[in-house]
């Protein structure tokens, strides 16, 4: 990609929006401790962190989605109070989420303009609706959506690019995007980039919300890093470079989150293996776990990691290619089936897919076990307060609804779930995602004591630092297919870059 | 109710018992059983015959049919669908014993099997068009309605259905038939038992690993499935419960009414039934409640027609009353939700 | 460049144009059965026998299109066409003058109930299941102890008037429903009320996000699902030339959510229009009337109703699987599909804006 044009003449030091002190809690735990962010008008700037470093929440702040419990925002250096999201947008900044905020079932341009239809005689405008959306669109030289269009049936990069339409027309002078690239192919991200450059031609500043290097580099004026709910430091991209912000972002605490590899566990025949496989969403996959060993899949959103999982878990089953579990071909048509031939899959969404929320902790446990295996698992049924108790869960009660759990103990519920089964092999995907450091520890401590019985993992993160701090192969994947494989304790750029699609390893003619 | 708690070490102490009383009149069963004593405390209190042991077993004879549809039309409601056919069950299985049989006791045993298998065969379709065609279980349930009340008319031309119920046939739905002289509670109809033995039936299916998949499934069918479960034939069997009990309702209430059949026989009852679930606070759209208050929920229903006896009100304002109640019982389980929600997560113990 | 706004979309009719297609395709085969019995399909009697018949149905149904829109339901609308039918023949008493003020009287206490409806649904967050089957109950027993089975007398010249005058075959009743379809159609359509509607009834979130006043966007359809109940009230009134009570059992609440569905409205809401519904009200009077050409028995038309809206909404169901939205990156061999995003290409490659 071209590099990073040199910052616009009209930025001025006066902040566009400044953001001082701004502390929130959670449930009694504090997850911002006085953050201070400064934005100025028609800049990029980006904020950067690891997952749980706190840009979700400070973006959900400004957003008016959160209050703030101290702290001030100053827009224009006047104090601003945004009580609900439409005050944000009503004061020109506005939010493009990872979960959209638009109608499947209405054209571009009634999204674009939904809540402020023109109206004319008290009918709607639909004429200057969809000439002015047309209008916005050609702008940002996307002449190829039609205002018509249903949004439902756009791509995500389109829909994408309808939130930031949205946005433009609500005249907004700053918008934040929450890691706008993670559901992109590369000609998308071309496509973001050339739009994010034509917003700052506007005078709109931007606040781009990435962990991905290359991007930020690319992309942005200025960088602010948050670390552990604290802003670190800020920078003008030109006087830092790659590896002064990944060691600002990483500082030293995070090598210690990792338990090592208990010395007794040992490396057993492949219990995983996976030949050739694929289906519409991904081809050619070939992966041999083994006993005892974690294998991680990395790559960016979107590239095939959480197919994989459902492929191999029958719920997009593979069409080609064969399965083995512990060297038995099997041919997995189902969950059910997946649970029969020993599989256990932690989903990427916990709420949507993993768990019944206004059930009780118990019945969460056991929901396996009575979907399975209906008759016969008292005894199982019985270790269940010993395993939640290993794995620290603290709850009012075996019979307390989940839903009333923070998300680190939700998490425990469902791999206590999938260990009562007795797995020979367990898919994690995301395991550790929107949940506390402690947590986060707790999964890790389990995954270890899984291997060490001879469990094989399969672990799917977006995380690097999770990926080089427990994987001990790191399989790659880019675009549906198999990009390369990388050891155990590669560094996080080499990973980037071949889920980029830049480095290609082995795989010759794999991708384009 | 709740399942029995084996309490470890990390589990924090029950909630006091006062917290617990608070909880359990904010949840739908304390709701309906509140009702259910204040309807039954103004019919005795005007009239204390009604309370006589023999009285409230006959009470309970004639609240049968509802509260067996109410158990069925529970398991429909918990898995998140809607059973709107159940009346025109009734209708239909009714029609079908009075043209077979024509007064005749012998087949009579025969008669009642071929209606369960019909009432079995109404539930898998009903349950395989919305589990497989994802056709809305109102639109579904509906249409079958539509289409039984259609076919029922249409074999017997309509009106009284020409023919009549058996002697034999009509035991199970006539109090007098049962356990005869049992002390203080009189005649324990065959009807009544059978209440029983479903009731028990349905509360060891609720709380079998069967019971629970059930729940999940309407809870989170996605993660039921992800957990393996076999969502479809769950809600399946879901329509076939509720079809089948429909059919008993239908052979009890058939059996006390008259030897003749009205087809007017099952109209409306399908709103009784939901109406009867949701006054014990089960959820629409599933994965809470219980089954218990479901049943509070059909006999709170159906006492409040001795009630407007008993006070003198004309039955023509029943309808009213019991629409009021059932949008203040709602609305108040609604109330309350939202306050345990708002409140319930900061409660947690980090 | 251009060119790419029909990428995908092309032929995918939408279900409302699916539904119109299946009714004129039923109006073809209806005139072919009317010939072979040596009948006129199109004869004035007919045609204004059937669209008197579809109108009824047709007012009750256009208000239910409105509140399963901002997905919602309503189930008290029999007992309000029976209550409007009632209020208005009373309050008209027989008095030619009093026909301006009986329709007012009925109107006024339908959009009374559809008020009572919305606050019910939207403020005490009752299931709007629930809230309208006990709405219904409370309008049924106040309808019972209030008035007789018969009551009221409406004025021969609102009876001739509303309920038999005839433009050529077009009855002024149907007339009226269709200016009602016209006028709802707008109002979906053309207003800032009928965007935020679908926005309702797609996602509450986006369009609370969105700053619309979702509750009171709510409350307002089901004042209008209950106005044009009280409408199909008044045409009974005229008609019968009495208030009825007994029209409360005809069914109309269910039948009207029937026939919103048939005419492609989606039950969960957000998405489906009034000329779907108006069309599906079509079909099912067309339908009758071939029935009645046939001379099918009348239990018979149930079951084949009952067929025919479970076999159409399962149709609509299937096509709710938008292929669109789950894009595959491969072949069933393991072939690369080419990109789905001709229009970034296009965007990108050389001699694109940049």
């Amino acid at each position: 990609m071209t590099p990073a044009e040199p910052p616009a003449d009209q930025q001025s030091p006066t902040s566009l929006i400044a953001m001082r002190g701004i502390v929130k809690s959670f449930l009694g735990n504090e997850v911002l401790h006085g953050v201070d962010l400064e934005i100025r008008a028609g800049e990029v700037h980006a904020l950067v962190g690891e997952n749980g470093a706190g840009k979700s929440t400070m973006m959900k702040i400004l957003a008016g989605v959160y209050r703030p419990d101290a702290g001030q925002i100053l827009l224009n250096g006047v104090e601003v109070d945004f009580e609900h999201p439409i005050a944000a947008q009503k004061a020109g900044v506005t939010t493009v989420f990872q979960e959209f905020n638009l109608l499947a079932d209405r054209s571009v341009a009634q999204n674009v303009f939904l809540g402020r239809e023109p109206v004319t005689r008290g009918l709607i405008d639909s004429a200057r609706m969809n000439t002015d959306t047309t209008a916005l669109l050609t702008e940002l030289g996307m002449n190829g959506i039609s205002a018509k269009s249903r949004v439902g049936s756009l791509s995500v990069a389109e829909q994408q690019i309808v939130e930031i339409v949205k946005a433009l027309s609500e005249d907004a002078r700053i918008i934040s995007m929450d890691e706008p690239t993670a559901a992109l192919s590369d000609v998308e991200v071309g496509l973001l980039y050339r739009i994010v450059r034509q917003l700052k031609a506007r005078g709109v500043a931007v606040l781009y919300v990435s962990h991905r290097l290359k991007e930020i580099f690319d992309l942005c004026d200025r960088i602010t890093v948050m670390k552990d709910g604290a802003s670190v430091r800020s920078f003008d991209t030109p006087d830092t470079t790659p590896d002064e912000l990944v060691r600002t972002m990483v500082g030293r605490a995070f090598s210690g989150y990792f338990p090592t590899v208990d010395p007794q566990t040992e490396l057993g025949p492949v219990r995983l293996q996976i030949s050739d496989a694929g289906n519409s969403q991904v081809n050619g996959i070939d992966l041999a776990v083994r006993g005892g060993e974690i294998v991680a899949l990395a790559g960016l959103q979107g590239s095939g990691r959480t197919e994989i999982a459902h492929g191999l878990f029958g719920i997009a089953p593979f069409s080609r290619g064969s399965v083995a579990i512990d060297g038995k071909a099997v041919r997995i048509r189902s969950p059910r089936g997946a649970i029969g031939s020993g599989l256990a899959l932690v989903t990427e969404d916990r709420k949507t897919e993993g768990l019944a929320l206004r059930q009780s902790v118990l019945a969460n446990c056991r929901l396996v076990l009575d979907a399975v295996r209906p008759f016969g698992s008292a005894t199982r049924t019985k270790q269940i307060p010993g395993l939640l108790r290993s794995l620290e869960l603290s709850s009012r009660g075996l019979d307390q609804e989940v839903r009333f759990l923070s998300g680190g103990n939700q998490q425990k519920v469902v791999l206590a779930k999938w260990l009562l089964t007795d797995p020979k092999v367990i898919i994690l995907d995301e395991p550790t995602r929107g949940i506390d450091v402690g947590a986060k520890r707790a999964v890790y401590d389990a995954m270890r004591e899984l291997t060490k019985r001879g469990i094989a993992i399969l672990m799917i993160s977006s995380e690097l630092p999770e990926i080089i701090g427990m994987a001990d192969r790191i399989v790659v994947l880019h675009d549906g297919e198999l990009a390369g494989e990388l050891p155990a304790g590669s560094d996080e750029e080499t990973i980037m870059s071949m889920a980029t699609g830049h480095v290609t390893q082995q795989q010759s003619g794999g991708s384009r | 109710m709740s399942t029995p708690v084996i309490t470890p070490d990390l589990v924090a102490a029950k909630p006091e018992f006062g917290r617990r009383l608070q909880r359990f009149f904010a949840s739908g069963t304390g709701i309906v059983l509140a009702l259910l004593i204040i309807i039954l405390a103004i019919i005795i209190i005007s009239n204390p015959s009604a309370g006589a042991p023999d009285t409230l077993v006959n009470s309970l004879h004639k609240a049968t049919p509802l509260l067996l549809l109410a158990i069925g039309q529970y398991f429909v409601i918990i898995v998140g669908e809607f059973d709107l056919s159940v009346g025109a069950i009734i209708t239909t299985q009714a029609a079908i014993a009075a043209t077979l049989l024509n007064k005749q006791d012998e087949g009579t045993y025969g008669v009642i099997a071929l209606m369960l298998v019909l009432g079995l065969v109404v539930g898998v379709v009903n349950g395989a068009i919305v589990a497989l065609l994802k056709v809305p279980s109102f639109i579904t349930t509906l249409a079958m309605m539509l289409i039984l009340i259609g076919a029922t008319n249409l074999w017997t031309g309509g009106g009284i259905v020409k023919g009549a119920l058996s002697d034999e046939f009509r035991k199970f739905g006539r109090p007098k038939f049962g356990i005869e002289n049992v002390p203080f509670l009189g005649t324990i109809s065959w009807a009544v038992l059978i209440f029983i033995v479903i009731a028990v039936l349905a509360a060891l299916l609720i709380r079998s690993s069967f019971g629970r998949v059930l729940v999940a499934t309407g809870d989170n069918t996605k993660a039921a499935g992800f957990a393996g479960a076999r969502v479809t034939s769950v809600r399946i069997i879901a329509f076939m419960v509720s079809a089948v009990l429909a059919t008993i309702a239908g052979i009890i209430l058939a059996g006390n009414t008259s030897s003749t059949v009205d087809l007017s026989i099952g109209s409306g009852l399908e709103f009784e039934a939901i109406t009867a679930v949701v006054l014990g606070g089960v959820l629409l759209g599933g994965g809470k409640g219980s089954l218990f208050a479901a049943m509070l929920g059909a006999l709170t229903l159906y006492f409040i027609g001795p009630l407007f006896r008993e006070l003198g009100i004309s039955p023509e304002l029943r309808p009213s009353v019991q629409g009021i109640i059932l949008i203040v019982a709602v609305a108040y389980a609604a109330r309350s939700g939202s306050l345990r929600r708002r409140k319930g997560p900061g409660k947690t113990q980090p | 460049m251009s060119g790419a706004d029909t990428f995908g979309t092309k032929f995918r009719l939408s279900t409302t144009q699916v539904v119109a297609l299946a009714l004129v395709a039923l109006i073809i085969v209806a005139t072919i059965l009317y010939a072979a019995r040596g009948q006129n399909f199109f004869s004035t009697n007919n045609l204004a026998d059937l669209l008197t018949r579809s109108s009824l149905l047709g007012f009750v149904a256009i208000g239910q299109t409105m509140v399963i829109l901002g997905r919602s339901l309503d189930l008290s609308v029999g007992y309000v066409v029976a209550l409007s039918s009632l209020v208005a023949a009373t309050v008209m008493n027989g008095l030619e003058g009093r026909v301006g003020l009986g329709i007012a009287a009925a109107l006024a206490v339908a959009a009374f109930i559809g008020l009572l409806n919305g606050l019910i649904i939207t403020i005490l967050r009752v299931n709007p299941f629930i809230a309208t089957v006990g709405m219904g109950l409370i309008l049924k027993g106040f309808i019972d102890i209030t008035y007789a089975a018969q009551e009221g007398k409406v004025p021969q010249g609102f009876s001739r008037g509303f309920g038999y005058t005839r433009i050529g075959p077009l009855p002024i009743s149907t007339l009226t429903m269709l200016i009602i379809g016209v006028i709802a159609m707008v109002v979906l359509t053309k207003t800032r009320f009928g965007a935020h509607l679908f926005a309702v009834g797609g996602s509450d979130d986006v369009a609370r996000l969105s700053g619309i006043r979702t509750n009171r966007t709510l409350i307002w359809a089901h004042v209008m699902c209950s106005v044009a109940a009280g409408v199909a009230g008044l045409l009974i009134a005229a008609r019968f030339g009495l208030g009825s009570a007994q029209v409360y059992n005809t069914g109309y609440d269910l039948d009207s959510v029937a026939a919103v569905v048939l005419g492609g409205t989606l039950l969960m809401g957000g998405r489906g229009s009034v000329g779907g519904t108006v069309a599906g009200v079509m079909i099912l009077a067309v339908l009758e009337s071939a029935f009645n050409v046939l001379d099918v028995n009348p239990f018979l038309k149930n079951v084949i109703r009952g067929a025919i809206i479970i076999v159409a909404v399962a149709i609509y169901a299937q096509r709710q699987i938008d292929p669109l939205s789950r894009r595959s990156r491969f072949t069933p061999d393991g072939r690369r599909r080419a990109t789905d995003f001709p229009e970034a290409v296009g965007a990108l490659s050389p001699g694109g804006a940049k």
